[in-house]
């Protein structure tokens, strides 16, 4: 079964095409890194994905779930959003609480991540006042907290030190050991060259390459992703 | 509904510790206090408070409430990538804005009521009147906030239609009440001053307390004529109906807007 499929997905902001027919298949239990430059419809493919983004065209699976409208198939959904933003007034533990409380009784719980950035003192103060780098720590943590079989990542380190950055990493192999499935948009190709399986190229709203890194490299005939993207921008299609 | 009923009880925690809107509290307290302090007994109270809350409460609404629904925005996101429906998250949205807007407005204007109600004589049914009207434009406003910031992707241009909106309810439609009964004073104007006020929630409110306070005829064109042409009840009934259409339109239109678009 595959994580995500697309067939056709199509879907334009006034009369700007952001995704043109995207045909796609990412298959379950890898980590698949989602590239391009900014405005290539990015953002809007992991929107879609969530049901966040309605496309104008085409039909989206997760999970083998057609996404539909129907909320529930998201309960088996982790999304990390690129800039994380809670109530400034609630606690950390009174926001994962929502988040917990919102998706039923009995959701599992794995606090590795919550316990890796070491959290607990945090918890308790009120969200504003968190600096921006812990926040992104509880927005990380709150993405892995309920063993989600599927994780989105939308530039994920962005924010954080190389410290809790190499904890994150760590529990991104765990996850993955344990069968679940890992979308990554990210600008750092150092970093998905290291950890990502599949590379998914986007340009303009169309997939440009899909497939593993190593086939990447073969095809642009550098070693190394960055440099491999690059050719890729430049080239158009590979 | 389960789903609704969670969004709202962690909004109501965030935003009963909102400072803006322990502050409102905080200003009608003392507004309504120092009234009390220069001499007015609670009828002459009462009477004074009702230009501020026609005024003050959807002022709050509407600034607030756009605000409050950009800031939101990407925690919004958020939610929304968990198994919640849309129509709940709405609902809980809103609830969890209007509800504590209206306690607030509550405590405010009814604890100095609540302090005296031994000593001096209160008119209650007055001050219930006051309050219910205050709590509807309060839901009204709020409405009309959402459906304002659902509409406009940019904060500056939908904060500011929020405003105007405000400005158009609250001072120009009076004047143009005015105007229209000048320009138009040979030709019977009671139906169209009917229409009128019924296009102006702000203006429903009004007369529904001036109705209600039996003196119509010393404020305002509109309240007159409702009185003298529906009768003191009938007159309000058609106003407190007209009060909750202005409420549930936005919040249809809003709710409907919230479900279609993208995020």
């Amino acid at each position: 079964m595959n994580a995500i499929t697309a067939r056709g997905v199509s879907k334009r902001f006034g009369r700007l095409e952001v995704l043109r027919q995207v045909d796609l298949e990412i298959p379950a239990g890898r980590i698949t890194g989602l590239v391009g430059p900014n405005a290539a419809g990015k953002s809007t493919f992991i929107k879609s994905v969530l049901g966040l983004v309605r496309p104008d065209a085409g039909e989206l699976q997760v999970l083998g779930q057609l996404v539909n409208g129907d909320e529930r198939y998201r309960a088996r959904i982790g999304y990390m959003p690129q800039a994380a933003h809670f109530p400034e007034n609630l606690s950390g533990a009174e926001v994962l609480a929502m988040i917990r409380d919102l998706r039923g009784p009995g959701v599992a719980s794995d606090t590795a991540l919550l316990d890796g950035f070491d959290l607990g003192p945090q918890l308790d103060k009120p969200i504003r006042t968190l600096s921006g780098g812990t926040r992104q720590k509880l927005s990380a943590a709150l993405a892995f907290l309920f063993r989600p079989d599927l994780l989105i990542l939308d530039e994920p380190t962005a924010g954080l030190d190389p410290i809790a950055s190499g904890i994150f990493k760590e529990q991104l192999a765990a996850v993955r050991e344990r069968g679940a499935s890992i979308l990554l948009a990210s600008h750092t190709l150092s970093e998905l060259e290291a950890h990502a399986d599949d590379i998914v190229f986007l340009l303009d709203g169309r997939i440009r390459f899909h497939g593993p890194v190593t086939q990447l490299m073969e095809r642009t005939g550098f070693a190394n992703l960055e440099r491999a993207v690059a050719a890729l921008m430049q080239g158009g299609a590979a | 509904m389960r789903g609704a009923r969670k969004i709202l009880g962690y909004q109501l925690r965030d935003i009963a510790r909102n400072r803006w809107v322990i502050g409102y509290a905080a200003i009608l307290l003392l507004l309504t206090e120092a009234l009390f302090q220069l001499g007015g007994d609670g009828g002459r109270v009462v009477l004074s408070l009702l230009n501020l809350v026609l005024i003050f409460v959807p002022l709050v609404a509407l600034s607030f409430g756009t605000l409050y629904l950009y800031n939101a925005r990407e925690f919004i996101e958020l939610l929304l990538a968990q198994p919640v429906g849309r129509g709940a998250m709405f609902a809980g949205l809103w609830g969890g804005l209007a509800l504590p807007l209206s306690t607030a407005l509550l405590a405010g204007v009814g604890l100095p009521f609540l302090f005296r109600a031994g000593s001096t004589t209160i008119p209650a049914r007055s001050l219930l009147v006051l309050l219910g009207t205050g709590v509807m434009l309060t839901l009204t406003f709020t409405a009309i906030a959402f459906l304002i910031s659902l509409r406009f992707e940019d904060r500056a241009r939908g904060f500011g239609l929020a405003l105007l909106v405000w400005l158009g309810c609250a001072v120009v439609y009076d004047g143009l009440v005015l105007l229209v009964v000048t320009i138009f004073s040979r030709w019977p104007l009671e139906t169209p001053l009917l229409v009128l006020t019924l296009l102006n929630p702000l203006d429903l409110g009004r007369v529904v307390l001036l109705l209600d306070f039996d003196v119509a005829a010393l404020m305002g064109y509109t309240g007159a004529v409702f009185q003298r042409f529906l009768g003191t009840a009938l007159g309000l009934g058609i106003a407190g109906l007209a009060l909750v259409l202005w409420t549930a339109l936005p919040l249809l239109l809003g709710a409907r807007r919230f479900r279609r678009r993208d995020f």
